[in-house]
C-alpha cells in the first residue's frame, strides 16, 4: 500500500479494473449491441446455434398452424421455412452486425 | 441420481417432478420445482433484507453484495436501455436474482434446478416477451408496427422481409427459452453422466479405480463451470431483456 502512496500513475479504479479484467472478475466490456456471450468462440457457436434453430421453430410453427387452419397442408410449411431460415440468418446479422447503431 | 442398472445411464430422471411437502404438496400439485421456486425468491428477499438491515457506512459482506447487486443491475439497466431504464431496474433485477438463485440452487446435491425445465424458462421468456410488446406498444402506438419494416428497402421486398422480420421478433421467446433451459440442463446431465461412471468404474474393482478417479476430478471441473454457467447465463438472460427492452423503448 505504502508504496503506492507516491506513485501518481493510474487512479486506484483503473487499477483496480485492469487488475478485475486480468483475473476475469469482470465481463469483458461488451459494446452496447451485444451481450455477454458474443465472446468465447463456444459463446458464439451457442449463440449462432440458438438464433438459428428458433427462427426456424417459429417458422415452422407459424406454417405448420396455417396449414392447419387453411388446409393447404404443406405449401405454407414449404413457403415459411427458408423465411424462418432468412429470420435466423437476420438474427445473427443484428448479432453480429459489424455497426453498432444497428440493433433493431 | 445414481444409474439405474449397472449398465444404464438414467441421465434425465434427475428432471422428473415430483411432489413436495408431502400430502398437501400432492394435492395440489406442488412439485419440488416450485419449492425452489419459492426458497430462492425467499433467498432473494433475504439477502436484500438482511444485506440492508445495518444500514452501515461501511458495509459488512452482506451489506456489500446487496449493493452490488443493485448497483450492477442498475448501471447495466442505464447502459443497456438508456436513462428510461430505471424504470424496468425491478423487473431486470428480480428476473436475473430470480434466475440466478435458481441457477445456483441446482448446483447443490439433491436440490433441483427449476431452470432446467423448459416450461418454466418459456415462461419466464413470454413473461419478457410480452412486457416488451407492452412497453413498445405504450410508448409508440400503433407506429409499433413499423418496427417490422426495415428502413431504406425497395417496396417490392416489404412483404417478404416483414415476414421475416416478424418470425425474427417471434423467436426472441424461443432462443431466450431455449438457451437457458439447454445450458442448464446439459451441464446437469453432465454431472449426472460422470456421477454415474464414477460409481459404475469404482464397482468394476482396482481396474476402475483410476478411471473412476478421473471422472471423479472432471465432475469436480463440471462442479465449476455449472458456477459459472450459471451465472453466465442468468446475465446472459437479463442483458438480452435489457437490449430487447432498449429496443421498445427506442424502437430501431
Amino acid at each position: 500500500m505504502s508504496q503506492d502512496d507516491g506513485d501518481p500513475g493510474p487512479s486506484f479504479e483503473d487499477r483496480l479494473k485492469v487488475a478485475r479484467s486480468k483475473q476475469g472478475l469482470d465481463a469483458p466490456p461488451t459494446p452496447p449491441g451485444q451481450d455477454g456471450l458474443g465472446g468465447s468462440a463456444w459463446g458464439i457457436g451457442a449463440r449462432v446455434g440458438v438464433e438459428l434453430v428458433s427462427a426456424l421453430v417459429v417458422a415452422v410453427a407459424i406454417g405448420y398452424g396455417l396449414d392447419r387452419i387453411f388446409h393447404t397442408t404443406p405449401i405454407l410449411t414449404a413457403v415459411f421455412v427458408p423465411l424462418g431460415g432468412a429470420a435466423g440468418v437476420a438474427n445473427l446479422w443484428r448479432v453480429f452486425a459489424p455497426k453498432q447503431s444497428d440493433r433493431g | 441420481m445414481a444409474a439405474e442398472g449397472s449398465s444404464s445411464i438414467d441421465a434425465l430422471g434427475q428432471f422428473q417432478l415430483h411432489p413436495a411437502l408431502g400430502g398437501i404438496g400432492a394435492s395440489v400439485n406442488f412439485t419440488q420445482s416450485n419449492l425452489m421456486m419459492v426458497v430462492a425468491s425467499l433467498l432473494v428477499l433475504a439477502l436484500l433484507w438482511f444485506g440492508m438491515k445495518p444500514r452501515a457506512m461501511v458495509p459488512g459482506r452482506l451489506q456489500a453484495a446487496a449493493e452490488l447487486a443493485y448497483e450492477s443491475m442498475m448501471s447495466m439497466c442505464v447502459e443497456q436501455i438508456g436513462p428510461e431504464g430505471r424504470k424496468f431496474f425491478p423487473f431486470v433485477f428480480t428476473l436475473f436474482f430470480f434466475i440466478l438463485f435458481g441457477n445456483l440452487l441446482g448446483v447443490f446435491p439433491y436440490f433441483f434446478t427449476f431452470t432446467s425445465h423448459i416450461m418454466v424458462t418459456l415462461a419466464l421468456a413470454l413473461l419478457v416477451f410480452v412486457l416488451v410488446t407492452a412497453v413498445a406498444i405504450k410508448e409508440h402506438g400503433l407506429h409499433f408496427f413499423s418496427y417490422f419494416l426495415p428502413q431504406g428497402i425497395p417496396m417490392v421486398l416489404a412483404p417478404l422481409l416483414v415476414v421475416i422480420e416478424v418470425i425474427s421478433y417471434l423467436s426472441r421467446v424461443i432462443s431466450l427459452s431455449v438457451r437457458l433451459f439447454a445450458n442448464m440442463m446439459a451441464g446437469h446431465v453432465m454431472l449426472e453422466v460422470f456421477g454415474a461412471f464414477i460409481i459404475m468404474l469404482s464397482g468394476l474393482g482396482w481396474l476402475g479405480y483410476f478411471p473412476a478417479g478421473l471422472s471423479f476430478g472432471l465432475n469436480t471441473i463440471l462442479i465449476g463451470f455449472e458456477l459459472l454457467v450459471a451465472v453466465l447465463q442468468a446475465y446472459v438472460f437479463a442483458v438480452l431483456t435489457c437490449i430487447y427492452l432498449h429496443d421498445a423503448v427506442h424502437l430501431h
